[in-house]
Parts: structure tokens; sequence; C-alpha cells
């Protein structure tokens, strides 16, 4: 079974974010940049799937020369092979473009990427290559088997899951579920030795197609500071939740 | 030209993020000078569906027979009536968010999701998200003939304008590969992405037969319960009360925080919370600088007293 895992490079999850002084891209300086946390469970449950069923797992990005250590970390895990597309990510419909347009030439059984990045949050990726190649997707995925040709997968809803049975190839958009927190795979020293030497191919960009554009970003507005009551004076806080934030 | 709004239901009833999304649609709707169509899947009576009027709808397009979590059905489905929309609104639901992708790509429509307010210019589309997880606000645009908006949890609230819409039957089909087996909701509880208020507590409580007090307090507020990782990690509670980056982002109006430090992960998924209540016995706590309300102490002696306080004015 050949198993792709889509993956985003993204700052790390304690990261202070700041922006370039006219607020037009994020400022990296000091940012040190991890496998997007959605995407773990994903590559994770893609090398459990490989183990039981013997098969081969890629990951692919988009990304310049500066999201490889973010691959090679990925191949020390236990991808078998990786693949960047060489573009500076702009939005969510060109990403998919490309990887729709590599996964077209190579064909997978199973693509996985992630619920959303926890950078843009556009949760888009991965429902797009859906489409672009015509394949079921399944979104929000905390339930994973294959039987046969066939996926038995489970979907986060509002107050539960819901269950679904789709024959392969599919792409699924997975989050923690997929695979537990306690199960993800981090690298050992042996992975960190073996993946200096796997392939990371490099394909040039095929110029796709943009749909929206980034014009500034701004940090939130600062909260006032904390309204601090006594220990022992409960009756005063809940008088300023019903009478001035006004919430119960 | 329209503003379609995806109207979604659950067993046949509508929520408070349906209403929601059609009040959006409508303020959209005005920018344009249009009106608002409705689409909904699966069965819901005609009197659920007129409910659609009162907050801005004219016109109201039943699909049955075909299941919202079939996502290439329910985006075709879409397509095929968006001819003349020039905005398509969606409710940031898990199901909404297996859609719009599928449909930005199909009418190479620009996606916008995590939208916190009505677009500041509709040609092009622009419009305030959230991105990096809360930590800021991006004004983005789709530079595209339309435009598919998902709208945060909460972000809007409900305008009721008393109009009246017409139900229109239309059919659908579903996609053979992809059989969907059904639900497994957990019952009697309010869900974290509808509930109000959220009482939510950490490490601080130091053991899971601690929790009674913060469910009494959950009952009393009608209020959902959740927690921080740890807590969900260690097995103290189930998985699907795990709020924050990599478990449920949720939108209260009121998310009171017991025993929970405030890890940065932590507030990203409750930064969205209108309002915050911090409890903790230490000052230092980081929550104390994201909450508006705190108290610093113990919460085993504050959460009893608060309860009873709560007692006394519902009463």
């Amino acid at each position: 079974m050949n198993i792709v895992v889509c993956i985003s490079s993204v700052p790390d999850t304690t990261s202070k974010i700041n922006f370039s002084e006219n607020g037009k891209s994020l400022d990296s300086s000091g940012i040190q940049f991890v496998i997007n946390p959605y995407d773990e469970f994903g590559l994770t449950k893609a090398m459990m799937l490989k183990e039981k069923s013997a098969g081969n797992v890629t990951v692919i990005t988009v990304g310049d020369a500066t999201v490889e250590p973010v691959m090679r970390k990925a191949l020390a895990i236990g991808a078998d092979q990786a693949v960047r597309i060489n573009n500076n990510p702009k939005d969510s419909y060109s990403t998919a473009s490309e990887i729709a347009k590599y996964l077209s030439e190579n064909p997978a059984d199973l693509i996985i990427a992630g619920r959303e990045s926890i950078d843009y949050n556009g949760g888009a990726v991965g429902g797009m290559i859906a489409e672009i190649l015509n394949l079921p997707f399944v979104n929000a995925c905390n339930g994973l088997e294959i039987e046969g040709t066939t996926a038995k997968l489970s979907r986060e809803i509002d107050g539960g899951k819901e269950n679904l049975s789709i024959s392969l190839p599919l792409v699924i958009g997975g989050q923690k579920g997929l695979v537990e927190e306690s199960d993800l795979r981090i690298p050992n020293m042996r992975g960190i030795m073996q993946a200096r030497t796997k392939p990371l191919q490099v394909v040039e960009n095929s110029n796709a197609d943009c749909l929206t554009t980034s014009e500034q970003f701004e940090k939130p507005a600062e909260k006032s500071a904390c309204k601090l009551v006594e220990s022992g004076n409960e009756a005063e806080l809940v008088r300023l939740l019903q009478e001035e934030a006004k919430v119960i | 030209m329209s503003v379609l709004v995806y109207t979604e239901n659950w067993k046949g009833t509508f929520r408070k993020s349906t209403f929601e999304a059609v009040s959006y649609a409508k303020e959209t709707a005005k920018l344009l000078g249009t009106d608002v169509i409705a689409l909904s899947i699966g069965d819901v009576s005609d009197d659920e569906l007129n409910k659609l009027g009162n907050y801005g709808a004219s016109k109201v397009l039943s699909a049955s027979g075909i299941a919202k979590g079939d996502s290439q059905a329910a985006s075709n489905l879409f397509a095929e009536h968006a001819t003349n929309a020039k905005i398509i609104v969606f409710a940031s639901t898990y199901t909404s968010k297996m859609i719009t992708p599928r449909l930005a790509a199909k009418l190479k429509a620009g996606m916008l999701s995590n939208v916190v307010g009505v677009p500041s210019s509709v040609s092009p589309l622009t419009v305030s998200r959230k991105a990096f997880s809360g930590k800021a606000i991006e004004k983005a645009v789709a530079n595209t003939e339309k435009g598919i908006i998902l709208l945060a949890p909460n972000a809007f609230g409900l305008i009721e304008c008393g109009g009246n819409c017409n139900i229109e039957q239309i059919s659908a089909s579903q996609t053979t590969s992809v059989t969907i087996e059904g639900e497994e909701i957990s019952t009697g509880k309010i869900s974290l992405a509808e509930a109000e208020i959220i009482v939510s507590a950490g490490r601080g409580l130091k053991g899971p037969e601690n929790w009674g007090m913060v469910e009494e307090l959950a009952d009393l507020l009608g209020a959902a319960t959740a927690c921080s990782k740890p807590v969900s990690d260690i097995g103290w509670r189930p998985h699907g009360e795990h709020v924050g980056q990599t478990g449920k982002a949720v939108a209260p109006n009121l998310y009171v925080a017991i025993g929970i430090s405030g890890a940065i992960q932590h507030l990203a998924g409750v930064n969205s919370s209108k309002v915050m209540v911090a409890i903790n016995t230490d000052a230092e706590a980081p929550f104390f600088k994201a909450a508006d309300y705190g108290i610093v102490g113990d919460a085993f002696d504050v959460v009893p007293r608060l309860i009873e306080e709560i007692k006394k004015v519902k009463n």
C-alpha cells in the first residue's frame, strides 16, 4: 500500500508570533519550526499501517529549502522517502494543486493531511486535493483501519463521532484519535542516522493558481488586566459576571 | 445574484450556529443588495425550515436523500445550486469543514475560514479572520468571482428580522463509494460546540474523583464540562473534553478555568471565549494574564463557595 502524508512546517506551538514591520508576513527569526501537530498523528498512523500490512510511506510538502530539516525529521520518524515541491507556499489552493499534480503522476492508496495547520489554520489543503483528484474525503478523521481495499473510518462530529466505510483510494484530514497522543513516534538515534541517506526529492513547482491573498496581519488587541476578586468573596465574582460581563 | 448559506441540521433540528450563519449571510447580502438562499441537507420538517425566514433567508432549498457526511455528494449539490451565488456562507462545523475545501476547488472560489466579522469589502471579498491559532488576525482577500466564508463560532450573534421563506424541495444523489454507517452521540450532555458556558478543569484538581464539584457547577450554569490536555492524557477525563491547540477549539460566552495554569497551547484553543475566569492557587499562573476575572485561591475552597453563591442568585 502506498501512503502519502502531507506535511506542513509550522512554528512550534510555544512560539510567540510576530510579524514583519509592515505586517505582511510572519517574522520567523528565533522561531523553531516543527511538523504540524495534526500531521504528526497522520505520520504515526501511516507508520503503523505500514508495519501491519507492508507498504511505502512518502512524506510530501510544498516549501523552500528551509523546510528540509522538518522533512528529515519525518524521515527519521520512519517515512521511506520525502518529496519537496519547491515553492514558497502562497495559499491553500496552490499548495493543494501542486500536491495533487504530483499525486496524479505518482498515485497513492491513502493520502493523509492534517485537519488544519496551526499557522494559517486554513483547513483546506486535504479537501482540495481530494476534489482535484476526484477522491472521497473525510475530515477531522479520528479513527482509521484498512480492511483489504476498504477503509473503516470515524470522523469527529459535534458531540460524538460518525462511522463511515469508503473504498480506497481516499484522502483524510487527520487529528488526535487517529492515534493517541501517547503513541506519537519521535525520532530515535537509528532513525536520525538512516534519515540522512533516505531520498529527499525536490520537484519544481508548476506555478499553480492562487485564489486568496493575505493583505495584513496584526495581533489581537491586548486584553485589559484581569480583575482579581479575593478568595472568600465569591459573591463579588458572581455579581461581576451577572452585572458587568452579563454572561450568567 | 444571491448569498447562499448552508443551514446544517442535527437529526432534523437547527442549532444556534445555523441561525448565526443565516444572520451573517443576511448582513452580507445587504452589502450586495441581494437575497439569502438557504440550502438544507437531510430530512427537516417544514416547521423547522420556516424558522430560517426569521433570520433572513428568503428561500430554502431542502435536499433529502443524501447524507451530509458524504462530502463529495454535498459539494456537488452546492456547486449545482451556486450558479448565481456570489458568496457562500457556512458555520464552522465539522461537516462544513469537510464540504468547503471541495467546493472551493470545484468552483475555483477563494475559501476564507475562521472569519470573525462581516466583509469589509465585497469586491474583492475581504474579511478579517483568525490565524496562528488565535494569536493573530489576518486581513484576507478572495480574488475570485465567488467567495466561500466559514464563520467562526459565536463570532457574529443572532439577528432576528421576522421574515418568511419559501421552501423548495430539490433532488440530490449520493456517492456510491461512501457508506455512512451511523453516529455515536453522547446523549444528555451539552456539546462543547453548542455550549454558551464551559466549566473546565486541569491538573490542579489532583484526581478524577474530585470532578464532582466541576460537574455540579456546570449543571448549575447549564454549562458543558471540558478539561486540559494533561488531564485527558492521563485518563482522568475523556478525550472528547480536551480543549486546546490539539484538542477542540471553543468559543463560549463564558469559560471558567479551574486549576488550569494556562499553557500557551491551552489558551490557543480557548482564547475566542468572550469572557474568561481563572481560579488557581498560583498568582503567577499565565491564565491570569488572559482571563477577565480571577480568584487566586484553592479550587477546593473557592469552587464550593462559588456554587453556593450561584445557587443564591439562581433561586
